[in-house]
């Protein structure tokens, strides 16, 4: 057609202006499955660019090949929400010069609005796109090849960077509508074999959890919501997709259904089990930011109920519009929450950094009810601690936890305290729940931290909140 | 009664979370032969230091003609067990011997009578000997079934409706009631079919039974549902215990309720009913009182 941007990458990349020291960024709709992010540094490496920042959504195990080019020097600084496999290992080592900084996915969208975070150049993957750019995380044609859902998080790099590149398996026709991504910020259209993996960006059906703990936590935290004060007809709720969240969600419709009960909009990361409720009409509404697994994917697609927001609508902060504001009751897990509810979400109780931030600040700060889901012991490791190893989410913002030992409200919130006692809950001190811990597995040993700062864990508002020290084994 | 292998430590350490009423830690069946004694240290170490708070401890031990029989009743006594369950119990004989081998270990610690015992009768000769095993000892608590070496030992298989259980069933609960003590009825194996679960369970508590053996703590929901009265048979048990009270002020001995005189199964029934509501906390004990 005329005025396509279709280019190779290489020529996308030579038009873009890119320099040695500019920043690239990428988004991680396609999670375990994303090639977009190696295939670009592969192909930057190889045109020899130096000294790259690195800003990406969040990054997971599927992105070792990094190391090398951390390695090589064709990357020298990395953002992102989160880190986790062989990277995650490396970084936590030592490997990179600057450390990470860690943003939630608010925080991320701030700093990108602000201009805090300045993109060069963004490298957007989309399921389909046309010639103009015109994109979404998933295709109406008979060539679809891959399919993510929302593309929340690639919103504020495709409207605030200088540059942007959309990187596409399946080129439409035009126009792409609806589209997530405008043609109108796109400057180059790249089309591959494949953007991601689809088997690794989104599982199929609903699987619900066996386990017995996750069931009794679920169980708990359910209690905990029906019973808050918060449980009432236009509440709006967020659930993480650990197995003890998603098996929350089966209770509290259940609770819906025999109250009569339904909820305004579910925000977040979608899942199937959100679906499941709006199409049942239990929930009115699904704005979402990260389309979880196949069904939601699908559902945004051909449902106008189910609306996808950015990172900045969905929970920035400082964006008087976004949607965390309006958000009663969140569901958020942890690796490790202290006995001033202060929790980590990022790095493990070995010291190496696992996890991602996500949207647990952003959500715990600005929703009415912040609910902590977290067995009191993973095997050996005690998860209630006197000190969490980082701080992710300051326990100001966390309202409940909830363990397989009893439950912990924040002194804050005395009234929740008590309502959740008129209803017969196991209401426990979280010191007590510290020393329950300590009483099964005992005092585990300081970690072997050195003195090189790793990572830089940033909060939501662009202050700096924590460091994160390279572990010495 | 939730089965927990005892060589599980992760299951061990946190069985009572879920809330069962009664925790058994198997060094029987579950545990193989390299590892006996293994287990047995495990069991130990467990019973010593776990808070398994108000949770009944029953521990299955190897039968005491076996090489670990003895030991295992050594250490889990020297732990302060509850109950020790006798696996394959077949003669009131036998009960006795395991109660000499408890009783020297108690001396030994000077805790006598503490502990408790519970016999799973597991044959054909167990089942006729029911009554005596259960009148075998002071010490013996309940009788339980095991399924699996039953229906082996009558050369059939277990099916789904139960059939080849049915006068082992009912011969374990008349012989429990009639030494008065409690009966448990054996495990149910297939945790991906809760529906025949919770039909069996429904069968067990129309037989008499006191409770069921499970295997996983997904099966507790269903036991509870069953076995908690409604609060229709709440509201009756109720109104009886009422007129009670009101007879014995009365100092009547007749006691009647909407004009109906009410007999003693009646009354004991109404009592067994707020016994259970209690137990399962639908109802609180002071309240009773």
């Amino acid at each position: 057609m005329r005025n396509s941007k279709v280019v190779s990458l290489e020529e996308a990349v030579k038009r873009s202006g890119l320099k040695d020291g500019m920043t690239i960024s990428f988004h991680h709709h396609f999670r375990g499955g994303d090639k977009v992010v190696n295939l670009v540094v592969d192909k930057l490496a190889q045109m020899g660019f130096k000294d790259l920042k690195l800003a990406a959504s969040s990054l997971s195990d599927v992105h070792k090949p990094l190391i090398e080019h951390i390695k090589n020097g064709v990357i020298s600084g990395i953002s992102t929400s989160g880190l986790r496999g062989d990277l995650a290992d490396a970084i936590s080592h030592g490997l990179m010069k600057e450390p990470v900084v860690f943003r939630s996915h608010g925080g991320r969208g701030s700093a990108i609005a602000k201009g805090e975070l300045k993109i060069d150049v963004a490298f957007l993957g989309a399921s389909s796109a046309d010639e103009l750019g015109n994109a979404c995380g998933y295709s109406r044609s008979e060539n679809a090849k891959s399919i993510c859902g929302s593309l929340g998080y690639a919103l504020p790099d495709a409207r605030y960077a200088k540059h942007v590149v959309v990187i596409t398996d399946d080129l439409v026709a035009y126009p792409n509508m609806p589209m997530s991504i405008s043609a109108a910020d796109v400057e180059s259209v790249v089309v591959v074999d494949s953007v991601g993996d689809s088997s690794k960006i989104s599982s199929g059906a609903i699987r619900d959890s066996k386990n017995p703990r996750d069931i009794l936590l679920a169980k708990q935290a359910a209690k905990v919501i029906i019973n808050s004060g918060y449980f009432k007809d236009g509440f709006s709720i967020q659930t993480g997709t650990g197995g003890a969240s998603l098996a929350a969600v089966k209770y509290i419709r259940e609770e819906m259904l025999s109250r009569g009960i339904k909820a305004s909009f579910a925000l977040g990361g979608i899942t199937a089990h959100m679906v499941k409720l709006h199409e049942e009409g239990l929930i009115g509404k699904l704005i979402d930011v990260q389309s979880f697994d196949k069904v939601a994917a699908e559902s945004i697609k051909d449902d106008p109920m189910h609306q996808e927001v950015s990172a900045v609508e969905y929970a920035s902060g400082e964006h008087p519009g976004s949607a965390t504001h309006a958000l009663d009751i969140v569901i958020l897990s942890a690796l490790e929450v202290d006995t001033d509810f202060n929790v980590n979400v990022l790095v493990g109780s070995d010291g190496i950094i696992r996890g991602a931030i996500g949207g647990h600040q952003d959500t715990a700060a600005d929703s009415a009810l912040s609910i902590i889901v977290c067995p009191l012991l993973r095997g050996r490791i005690p998860c209630v601690v006197p000190h969490v190893t980082t701080l992710i989410t300051p326990g100001k913002s966390v309202d409940v936890v909830v363990t397989e030992y009893g439950i912990a409200v924040n002194p804050a919130r005395p009234e929740i305290a008590e309502k959740l006692k008129e209803a017969g809950l196991n209401i426990v001190d979280i010191k007590d729940l510290a020393a329950k811990a300590k009483s099964i597995i005992g005092t585990p040993d300081p970690l072997p931290f050195g003195d090189k700062v790793v990572g830089i864990v940033m909060n939501r508002d662009g202050s700096v909140l924590d460091k994160i020290y390279n572990i010495l084994q | 009664m939730m089965f927990v292998p005892g060589n599980n430590p992760g299951m061990m350490a946190d069985a009572h979370i879920y809330g069962p009423d009664s925790i058994m830690l198997d060094l029987e069946d579950s545990v193989t032969m390299a590892e006996k004694d293994a287990a047995r240290l495990l069991v130990y170490n467990a019973l010593k230091t776990i808070d398994y708070g108000s949770t009944e401890m029953v521990v299955r031990i190897n039968p005491l003609n076996t090489p670990y029989g003895k030991k295992d009743v050594e250490a889990v006594v020297k732990a302060g067990v509850d109950v020790i369950r006798m696996p394959k119990t077949e003669t009131a004989d036998e009960v006795r011997e395991l109660e000499a081998e408890i009783l020297k270990v108690e001396t030994e610690i000077g805790r006598v009578g503490e502990t408790r015992i519970m016999a799973a009768i597991e044959s054909a000769l167990g089942i006729v000997n029911a009554y005596e095993i259960a009148t075998s000892s002071k010490r013996m608590m309940g009788i339980a079934l095991g399924a699996e070496d039953y229906s082996a030992n009558l050369k059939t298989n277990r099916t789904p409706g139960g059939a080849e259980l049915l006068l082992a069933r009912e011969q374990i609960v008349v012989a429990a009631r009639a030494a008065g003590i409690s009966c448990f009825d054996t495990v149910y194996s297939n945790l991906d079919d809760m529906e025949t679960f919770r039909k069996e369970v429904e069968l067990i508590k129309t037989l008499g039974f006191d409770g069921k053996s499970i295997i996983n703590p997904r099966q507790i929901e269903v036991v509870n549902s069953v076995f908690t009265p409604t609060e229709k048979e709440i509201t009756k048990a109720r109104a009886v215990v009422a007129a009670i009270k009101e007879a014995q002020a009365k100092g009547s001995g007749v006691i009647s309720l909407n004009g109906k005189m009410v007999d003693r199964p009646v009354v004991l029934r109404a009592e067994r009913t707020i016994a259970l509501a209690v137990a399962a906390g639908v109802i609180d004990k002071e309240e009773v009182l």
